[in-house]
């Protein structure tokens, strides 16, 4: 019979190779469809009024005007009356017509009354937020008083990152279509098998097996797409109300005010060590705004490196700047930027090689130190870090600095529940089926090629269902669950589906199941490779009877997968010390995720990643206007992303091999997000001498640091 | 966007006959880069737009003994290709490849370009061209001024001119031919801007039934060695936060005559002329150029978050001095 466990990667013949994602393709010739693309029959458009205020009162809605416009069929009233609307965007109503112009021009001619109420969209400063902190219980560790006075060196330090936002390449948004009591929902979201519940809580359907909810491909969630959101519901009703299909997506400007915004974090630290670069103790004050509310705890810094002796203390300031969303890694590239900012600091204070001090302080990182230290070792020989490091400030005559920069990283990624049928039909084909989602990732590539490197077939010969919610349930893709749960699932459940064929073929071949094997495009004897029939043969066995296998990843531990990964980055920057500007000439990541299962899609979500951490370190900042309380960069064209010449060479290197591959499936979406902006950061310190206290590093920040104290 | 009625006329007569007395009645379309956005925005609501694509006479780039002459619908891919434009006025040709997209490159014309109205997020986001809030305060001077303007900012308008043609055409003296219900009439390209001084007045000359049909560069300037340098955030495409166009006549190493004209710092573009007369009789050297750089940002008052504008503009100066002297790119 056939082991579900991982064969060794050196028998493999698809398992860790780099094998391209099968809906590229599709995606590059159009072929496949985005929530956007989705076109139905008798179609509507629907459109949202959104608040132009970021504190408000609804006092009144007067859809008259709007339901006598043109081609108008439905309007729905999202913020009734009565309630307040807490950030501008914030969605009052919707109105559904038969063209999206149509639908636009009647959405403003929807009356609605506000009474302003007092906004803050400052996060800055707590202490001019007044009643609109909340000062969270300090937390101590160890001595940190006495670690202070035992420092040999101490450093001090203010660092932050802005409230920045998702820039889903694909908007939020979906089309609905009724048939009957049945709902259709062509979602863009990152939880296919989540949805039709959420929708019979939210009373829109009376049961979720009345519910499909389809996602083929989507553009981009990073957390922002978990829920049905506000705009489904009102999709959904706009549909029933006008009894069409409509389609309502998000234009770019509301994706920018209200689809999601990632928490700010700024910090004072306090950091010591002795003169070797032992570190010895931390104080930290943070504060940052996660929106209106109030969630979430107190950062964990300081972050990886977990020095004993510590004392910190957040405030959580509540504003009107946008709903806080999980953004990939939640709080990690804060944390992380605060806290390695802070170390490189203190080497520079030391005098010392930051890599060297991170090396000394290894053990404070925990289990994951040999990792760390092995990943340091590889960036730095990809870096060329020994040879071009040098002490802050670059020395060398002109106008442009260089510098270097390190971080590390860490992230658990272990499998979410995921189920997965395999089905092995007379005729030979194979199909994976799982009610999961590709957020762009290669999910529906790994899939199939665990599916036919457990058959022994080409991955051509396998087909993956994913992205629709009658397949079996699957887990949301957040948090970088999702290929271990779904590589568990589609092992086990194929497993399960080629052992039954074993069953079937083994007397045709004089053997027991046990002793025949799936390679090679046919069932064989193990170790006879003469005794063989091929896959077509062997399936046609089954008669009229397909076979299905069941696998569900193991609830707790599953030796399939496992958690925790570290990662380490190094920056190369040159920095114009006479304009501020700054490029990323070189960026290097050394990023473990278990046994991989497709490399050229692993090393994908590190390119990814480098460039969006790129973009958040020199670009992105959610602007938003104090007087107005309104973000003034909603649109493309100030809400800035790198383009091509903003970003240099990118260097990814996967640990696989001893150590690494036995560990199983591990998540990879967010950790090699956390370490680009604490190691860029880092790296125009080291090449102008000064740090740049906060993300992103424009021209204007840069220059105000080089006159606080310039390279000479 | 609001309904508007749509007309493609074909000479330039029967485009002035389109065109209405006040700036809503009638908005021009060529390459449509902005003013469909504007549009889209419900920034402007015009009630007619006339397409002058179809026009005849308003394309090709012509040289002849008189200068070179760029028809408005000239976009700005052609413009990188003119051979003529590259080799005697390379700052042109160096203003327009600071636009990095390939799709506004295709579509924006030259007159769009010196047309556009400014990016000010305030008055993208509908509170007017001079940023007015409800009690008719500017938001600008206490608001997010990271981009606004540092010279001729004494208000009410803040926005800087975001053409970015305009500094080297005005730095090499072009003159625009406008076409209205009067006849044609030329103003410099340096008086077609204006720093509009209350809520009914606009940034250029334009009345609202003229249209630009040509840029003419004189033959005069064909002696002067140009150059444009920007100073940008992202190299893909962005707004410059400064930049500056200079065109110099060197005798015997010597400037005789120099222009500098600094792009995305006031509400038009502005001439730096005592920066210009530090120039004359004298070698373009790396301080030289630096003191210059110095002198063109000397009446600068900076906002509160722009100071840092201050010293790219510095940095532009110089850096286009430089650059026209060793007459590269």
């Amino acid at each position: 019979m056939a082991d579900y466990h991982w064969p060794p990667t050196d028998k493999c013949k698809l398992i860790g190779r780099r094998i391209s994602r099968l809906d590229g393709p599709w995606k590059s010739s159009g072929r496949i469809k985005y929530s956007y693309d989705v076109n139905r029959p008798n179609m509507l458009h629907a459109k949202m009024v959104f608040s132009p205020y970021a504190h408000a009162k609804v006092v009144s809605i007067d859809t008259s005007a709007a339901e006598k416009m043109p081609g108008v069929k439905a309007v729905e009233i999202m913020t009734e009356p009565g309630k307040e609307v807490f950030w501008e965007g914030h969605e009052v109503a919707a109105v559904a017509a038969e063209t999206e112009e149509q639908a636009r021009d009647a959405a403003r001619r929807i009356q609605v009354q506000y009474e302003k109420l007092p906004h803050l969209v400052s996060d800055v400063n707590p202490s001019k937020a007044g009643e609109h902190t909340k000062q969270l219980a300090e937390q101590t560790d160890g001595n940190p008083d006495q670690a202070f006075q035992q420092a040999e060196v101490v450093s001090e330090g203010e660092y932050g990152v802005p409230v920045i936002t998702h820039c889903c390449l694909e908007a939020h948004g979906q089309v609905a279509e009724w048939d009957g009591d049945n709902l259709t929902i062509y979602a863009s979201t990152q939880n296919v098998s989540g949805m039709p519940g959420e929708l019979v809580r939210a009373k829109i359907a009376d049961s979720a097996d009345k519910v499909r909810v389809l996602t083929p491909v989507m553009g981009g969630g990073f957390g922002s797409k978990f829920g049905a959101d506000t705009w489904g519901l009102a999709c959904a009703r706009l549909a029933r109300k006008a009894g069409r299909p409509v389609k309502l997506m998000l234009e770019r400007d509301q994706e920018l005010m209200a689809a999601g915004a990632r928490p700010s974090m700024y910090a004072k630290v306090k950091v010591g060590a002795k003169k070797d670069g032992t570190l010895v103790g931390w104080q930290s004050e943070s504060w940052g705004t996660g929106g209106p509310d109030a969630q979430g705890g107190a950062p964990s810094l300081p972050y990886v490196v977990r020095i004993p002796d510590r004392r910190v203390r957040h405030t959580t300031v509540l504003t009107n700047i946008g709903p806080a969303r999980a953004w990939r890694a939640p709080n990690h590239p804060q944390m992380c930027l605060i806290t390695m900012s802070a170390l490189d600091d203190l080497a520079a204070k030391v005098g010392m090689d930051p890599v060297e001090m991170l090396q000394k302080n290894i053990q404070m990182t925990g289990q994951l130190s040999k990792t760390y230290s092995a990943e340091l070792e590889k960036a730095a020989e990809l870096m060329d870090w020994k040879k071009k490091w040098h002490p802050r400030g670059d020395k060398t005559p002109g106008t442009i600095k260089k510098g270097l920069g390190v971080s590390i990283h860490t992230w658990g990624g272990a499998g979410h529940a995921s189920n997965c049928n395999c089905v092995i039909q007379p005729d030979g084909s194979v199909s994976s089926s799982l009610g999961s989602q590709d957020l762009g990732t290669g999910t529906r590539t790994v899939i199939g090629i665990i599916t036919a490197e457990t058959m022994g077939l080409p991955l051509e010969a396998v087909k993956v269902n994913i992205g629709d919610s009658k397949y079996p349930a699957d887990g949301a893709s957040g948090g970088s669950t999702t290929v271990g749960g779904v590589s568990s699932s589609t092992r086990r459940a194929a497993t399960a589906a080629l052992n039954q064929l074993l069953e079937r073929v083994a007397p045709s071949l004089n053997a027991k199941p046990e002793e025949l094997e799936a390679a090679d495009g046919q069932i064989r004897v193990k170790g006879n490779p003469s005794r063989a029939i091929s896959w077509k043969q062997a399936c046609a066995k089954l008669g009229t009877t397909p076979i299905t296998g069941v696998g569900q990843r193991q609830r707790g531990n599953d030796d399939l997968l496992s958690s925790g990964v570290g990662g380490a980055q190094m920056a190369e920057v040159s920095v114009d010390t006479e304009t501020g500007q700054v490029h990323v000439d070189k960026l290097v990541a050394a990023q473990d995720c278990g046994l991989i299962i497709d490399l050229k899609t692993a090393e994908s979500q590190v390119y990814g990643a480098c460039i969006m951490g790129i973009t958040y370190s020199l670009f992105e900042h959610k602007i938003m206007d104090e007087q107005t309380g309104r973000c003034l960069n909603a649109d493309m064209e100030f809400y800035k992303l790198a383009g091509i010449g903003d970003f240099g060479e990118i260097v990814v290197h996967m640990m696989t091999g001893n150590g690494f591959d036995e560990r199983g499936v591990i998540g990879l979406g967010e950790p090699p997000v956390i370490s680009p902006g604490a190691a860029i950061s880092n790296a125009v310190a080291n090449a102008i001498g000064v740090r740049v206290p906060t993300l992103p590093l424009t021209p204007d920040k840069v220059l105000s640091a080089l006159e606080k104290g310039a390279v000479a | 966007m609001e309904r508007f009625e749509y007309a493609h006329p074909t000479t330039q007569r029967e485009t002035i006959g389109l065109l209405g007395s006040n700036w809503n009645d009638a908005a021009v379309l060529a390459g449509g880069t902005d003013l469909i956005s504007l549009m889209k925005e419900y920034v402007v609501a015009p009630k007619r737009v006339v397409n002058i694509k179809n026009v005849e006479g308003l394309n090709g780039v012509h040289s002849n003994a008189e200068g070179v002459t760029i028809g408005a619908l000239v976009t700005m891919d052609e413009l990188l290709e003119d051979k003529t434009i590259r080799s005697e006025f390379p700052a042109l040709t160096q203003a327009a490849e600071g636009i990095t997209s390939p799709q506004i490159r295709a579509m924006g014309t030259v007159g769009g370009d010196l047309c556009q109205r400014p990016r000010c997020w305030y008055f993208r986001n509908g509170y007017g061209l001079l940023a007015k809030d409800e009690n008719g305060k500017s938001l600008v001077p206490d608001g997010e001024n990271r981009y606004h303007a540092i010279l001729g900012n004494g208000g009410p308008a803040y926005f800087v001119n975001p053409s970015s043609l305009a500094p080297a055409l005005i730095a090499l003296e072009a003159k625009l031919k406008l076409t209205g219900a009067s006849g044609q009439r030329e103003v410099r390209a340096s008086e077609f801007f204006v720093i509009p001084k209350s809520d009914n007045e606009r940034e250029n000359v334009l009345k609202p039934n003229e249209v630009l049909t040509h840029i003419v560069i004189p033959a005069s300037s064909r002696g002067f060695r140009s150059a444009t340098y920007e100073v940008r955030h992202k190299m893909a495409l962005d707004w410059p936060l400064a930049a500056a166009a200079v065109a110099v006549k060197l005798e015997g190493g010597k400037v005789r005559e120099g222009r500098i004209v600094l792009g995305h710092v006031a509400p038009i573009p502005w001439q730096a002329r005592d920066a210009e007369k530090e120039l004359e009789g004298k070698s373009i050297t790396e301080s030289l150029a630096a003191g210059v750089g110095d002198a063109a940002v000397r009446g600068a008052k900076p906002l509160s978050q722009n100071g840092y504008k201050v010293q790219l503009t510095k940095v532009a100066v110089k850096r286009a001095l430089l650059a026209a002297a060793k007459g590269e790119a």
